[in-house]
């Protein structure tokens, strides 16, 4: 094999009603063995009812440069957490 | 042993020989995926092997204690690996034939319950094999020159072992298959080899067993 075979980010459910997590990648050639391999290399412990599988360049990614300017702002905004709020006694299920 | 364990047995010792062999890729597959993906049919081959052999007897000394000829294997089973397209066909040839037992096993009223339970649990298992083996084949056979020629070679290799396993059923999955992979099959009335039934094997068992058997023999009981 001279060339790699195109990289596959991997996305399992791992029980209904929760939702998919990023949980590595692999190599195939097209779709139908990228999930074949993902089933292979990630579920051989039970960890999953579901799988996607993502052509890994089609992920765009934020600049790491960025960092500053796109996150560092939430830092200070305490107020956002939902943690200053009073719940009354008679609200169920939060 | 009854005589009318023995099917089973030759179901296991195909089961147990082929999951050797199967295990051999390991760190030597084509790529990372396919080293797991062989070892976990491997893995499903070596259970199902296991609850068969503990359906006949005791496990470890069917296992570990017999000697070639007593083994019921296929011959198909013990062939080495071959390239990566030998492996796949005969991968493939044995998928089919374990398709056929298990679904008869499930159906069979005869059999106990241990051993249905090991039959429907491995018709999931032999579902998957199947479709990694045949998605294997035509993407080697309708692919490149290269990878067309190795595998119609491969099948040329192999076809003379189907005689122990082939069943009208089994002709029409693999040939089927094969068509889709634009590869030229033999004719069904081409020559196989004989039976493995009566404890003939190739010289190739002997060196599978003596690897596989080493470690039980030199240390016998020994656990971890």
């Amino acid at each position: 094999m001279t060339d790699n075979w195109p990289l596959w980010e991997v996305f399992l459910r791992s029980r209904n009603g929760l939702h998919h997590q990023h949980v590595g990648s692999v190599h195939a050639v097209d779709a139908e063995m990228a999930v074949a391999n993902a089933r292979d290399v990630y579920t051989r412990r039970g960890e999953g009812v579901s799988i996607w599988v993502v052509p890994s360049a089609a992920i765009v990614a934020s600049d790491p440069s960025d960092k500053d300017e796109l996150f560092e702002p939430a830092l200070d905004k305490v107020y956002r957490h939902p943690t200053f709020y009073e719940i009354p006694d008679g609200v169920a299920n939060i | 042993m009854s005589p009318t364990s023995e099917p089973l047995l030759t179901y296991a010792d195909g089961a147990l020989v082929l999951s050797h062999r199967l295990s051999e890729w390991m760190s030597n597959a084509p790529t990372m995926e396919e080293d797991i993906a062989l070892g976990n049919i491997a893995l499903d081959l070596l259970g199902q092997a296991r609850g068969l052999l503990q359906h006949l007897g005791d496990e470890d000394e069917l296992a570990y204690f017999r000697d070639a000829q007593e083994f019921r294997n296929p011959l198909l089973c013990e062939l080495p690996n071959g390239d990566f397209a030998h492996t796949i066909v005969r991968q493939l040839f044995a998928d089919a034939w374990f398709a056929e037992i298990w679904s008869a096993l499930a159906a069979d009223a005869d059999v106990t319950d241990d051993v249905r339970g090991v039959a429907e649990k491995a018709i999931k298992e032999n579902a998957y094999h199947w479709r990694h083996s045949s998605a294997w084949v035509v993407r080697l056979g309708d692919g490149t020159e290269e990878s067309h020629r190795r595998t119609q070679d491969a099948l040329d290799a192999l076809w003379p072992y189907r005689g122990e396993i082939a069943s009208p059923a089994w002709y029409s999955r693999v040939e089927t298959v094969l068509a889709e992979a634009t590869l030229t099959t033999p004719p069904r009335d081409a020559w196989t080899q004989r039976s493995s039934a009566d404890g003939w094997h190739s010289e190739h068992l002997g060196y599978l067993l003596a690897e596989m058997q080493s470690l039980a023999r030199a240390h016998p009981g020994a656990t971890w």
